[in-house]
């Protein structure tokens, strides 16, 4: 009886995972090899390995990288801090909330928080600093982006913290160890999976993050994904288009198994 | 599991809530019955005040959509998932309609205000005789910038390489446009697509760089009417509600010659309110509606009409609506095929690259 349901169940799994998956994974693969009269071709891929998209590749990935880690050297400590507060469920609804608003709606009001005129120059105006040019910048488009994922790095790690049973870091305090000790040889190893997880929520998006790169970077940061987007909007160059997604979903896929292998193996014990 | 139990259903009860405010909501269009009109134009184009009045008039509903770029347009028409009665696509991209077969010849007999529309502004390359389009707005590409924060007076496109304006240009986001700017500076066409014309326009926009702060779209005029740059390259209309919010500025179109567009109704072929369609250009095309909806939205009427209706100050603005002499050294942007477009793009995907 079990067995059936079991079975009815993986049924309807594999018909989502089909229907809403694997087709338009084919269906990207498909356009990514024919050009733009419907030939087919592997002139896309050919075109991919260019200097300007490799180029593009290289930022793709370097911004990322500086995403994900300022994401995580925020949330870390902060959810460190929010697993010992009398308050907390208060506390982690005041740092989710803000993922609950339209991405379009913050990247505009950064528009007019960062700008020349903008409060937050006003404020370094104050301190005599003169107005710093953050609207348009790297480091704007930097700053922005990690605002916008440090809810999708705090959850994960918050979770895997929170799991761990408050009698190990008795343990470890009766046994001699410093706080740094604790947090080096305890807390951080147990916490890994959910460092993983959030390092995984935020680096694979913020490879293809594409209004962001217009509206607070001013097309000065372009990613694989403003390509993604002018190649399907502007050209009508689906094959391409379809081909740096292609290379994308490879990239997300590559990070995933590094990130599973790598310094982020799981301790001794499994998890 | 209760928790989730009671999520449900919290949410099942916030559906109830919508579909019922919904149901009372369209009580309200029922009295329009099945007549509906699905409209597709450009974002902030449109008095809504006569949108509101052609839908008491004529007891059409309007289902009202907009893009922000031809391409995105094209696209949707395209795929014919939607099937919109009436939309307001660009010049270059008319005549791409046109070749694809995706719109309905016109009836002129149908629509008896065309007799307003100014005959210089009838029956143009993109489009001849009208068979399928009719003007709506039409409008110059050109630049906005403050006299009294630039050393100088901007008067061609060759002005903005001018070192004191470091890092205080911003630009269109449209490869036809700054692509176009290239050209024109060093004395091509803005349809030229000779490869090797490309190339050197491309190497002489990456010699702009240093002056360029920012690509951006709509956005544009909030940036420059808030002064986030002292110099915008920008569509005329966009240039007078930047003009309006900041009076400082004021706008150029280049002596090398620039763009001129024309934005014109069309009817799909995937139309099915044809009817109604032909009613809706038709009323926009009444001299009084025309000067309504150009006072709203702040680009050159076609309507000669209208244009009598307007006042004085809006009409003699040679800014907005040029003489004779510098209409003569604007080009309209003609469709070049997919080849040229996508050698347009793949430049200008290159420029936006270029390190600063």
């Amino acid at each position: 009886m079990l067995g059936k349901i079991r079975i009815l169940f993986w049924i309807t799994y594999g018909v989502w995972l089909a229907a809403f998956v694997v087709l338009p994974i084919l269906l990207v693969l498909y356009q990514s090899l024919h050009d733009v009269h419907g030939r087919w071709t592997l002139e896309n891929f050919f075109r991919f390995f260019s200097p300007v998209y490799l180029r593009m590749a290289g930022d793709s990935l370097w911004y990322a990288f500086w995403i994900t880690f300022l994401s995580l050297v925020v949330a870390y400590p902060a959810a460190l801090a929010l697993v010992r507060l009398a308050s907390r469920d208060f506390w982690l609804v005041a740092l989710i909330l803000p993922s609950w608003v339209n991405l379009l709606l913050k990247a505009y009001a950064f528009l007019g928080i960062l700008s020349e005129h903008g409060p937050v120059n006003a404020l370094v105006s104050l301190v005599g600093l003169g107005p710093v040019p953050l609207l348009f910048t790297d480091l704007g488009f930097v700053l922005v982006s990690v605002y916008i994922f440090i809810p999708f790095m705090i959850l994960p790690i918050f979770n895997a913290v929170r799991a761990i049973p408050a009698e190990l870091i008795d343990a470890a305090r009766d046994l001699g160890a410093s706080p740094l000790q604790v947090v080096r040889r305890v807390i951080w190893p147990l916490s890994l999976p959910g460092v993983r997880a959030g390092v995984q929520a935020t680096f694979i998006p913020a490879l293809s993050l594409f209004m962001i790169t217009r509206l607070i970077a001013g097309n000065r940061v372009i990613t694989l994904g403003t390509a993604i987007e002018q190649h399907f909007l502007v050209t009508g160059d689906w094959g391409m288009g379809s081909a740096i997604a292609v290379v994308l979903l490879l990239l997300m896929s590559a990070s995933v198994i590094f990130a599973r292998r790598s310094f982020f193996a799981a301790p001794v014990g499994g998890e | 599991m209760r928790t989730l139990v009671r999520f449900f259903a919290f949410v099942g009860l916030l559906l109830a809530l919508v579909v019922s405010a919904r149901a009372a909501v369209t009580a309200k269009y029922r009295a329009y019955g099945e007549n509906v009109l699905h409209v597709y134009n450009w974002g902030d184009y449109i008095d809504p005040a006569l949108l509101e009045r052609f839908q008491e008039e004529t007891g059409i509903r309007v289902v009202y959509e907009t893009f922000d770029s031809n391409e995105e347009m094209l696209a949707k028409l395209r795929q014919g998932g939607t099937s919109y009665d009436v939309a307001v696509p660009s010049d270059y991209a008319i005549q791409r309609l046109i070749r694809e077969g995706l719109l309905l010849p016109l009836d002129h007999d149908r629509l008896p205000n065309l007799r307003y529309i100014d005959p210089r502004f009838l029956d143009l390359p993109f489009d001849p005789g009208n068979r399928y389009s009719v003007p709506y707005f039409w409008g110059t590409l050109g630049i906005a910038y403050r006299p009294d924060r630039v050393p100088f007076e901007i008067r061609s496109w060759r002005d903005l390489w001018s070192l004191d304006l470091r890092g205080q240009v911003l630009l269109v986001d449209g490869p036809r446009e700054v692509v176009g700017i290239g050209l024109q500076t060093l004395g091509y066409s803005l349809n030229d697509a000779d490869p090797a014309h490309l190339e050197e326009a491309k190497a002489l926009l990456d010699t702009l760089v240093p002056n360029v702060k920012a690509i951006v779209g709509d956005e544009i005029r909030v940036l420059l009417a808030q002064d986030e740059a002292s110099v915008g390259v920008i569509w005329s209309g966009d240039a007078k509600s930047v003009l309006e919010h900041n009076p400082s500025f004021e706008y150029v179109i280049p002596e090398e010659g620039s763009n001129i567009w024309f934005d014109n109704f069309v009817i799909p072929k995937t139309a099915r309110n044809v009817e109604g369609a032909y009613k809706f250009i038709n009323f926009f095309l009444d001299p009084e509606v025309a000067a309504q909806n150009a006072e709203y939205v702040g680009y050159a009427t076609p309507n000669r009409e209208a244009f009598a209706l307007l006042p004085e100050e809006v009409t003699s603005d040679e800014r907005f609506y040029p003489p004779e002499e510098v209409l003569r050294r604007l080009e309209v942007y003609l469709d070049l095929g997919r080849d040229a477009v996508a050698r347009y793009n793949e430049l200008f995907l290159e420029f936006k690259m270029h390190r600063k």
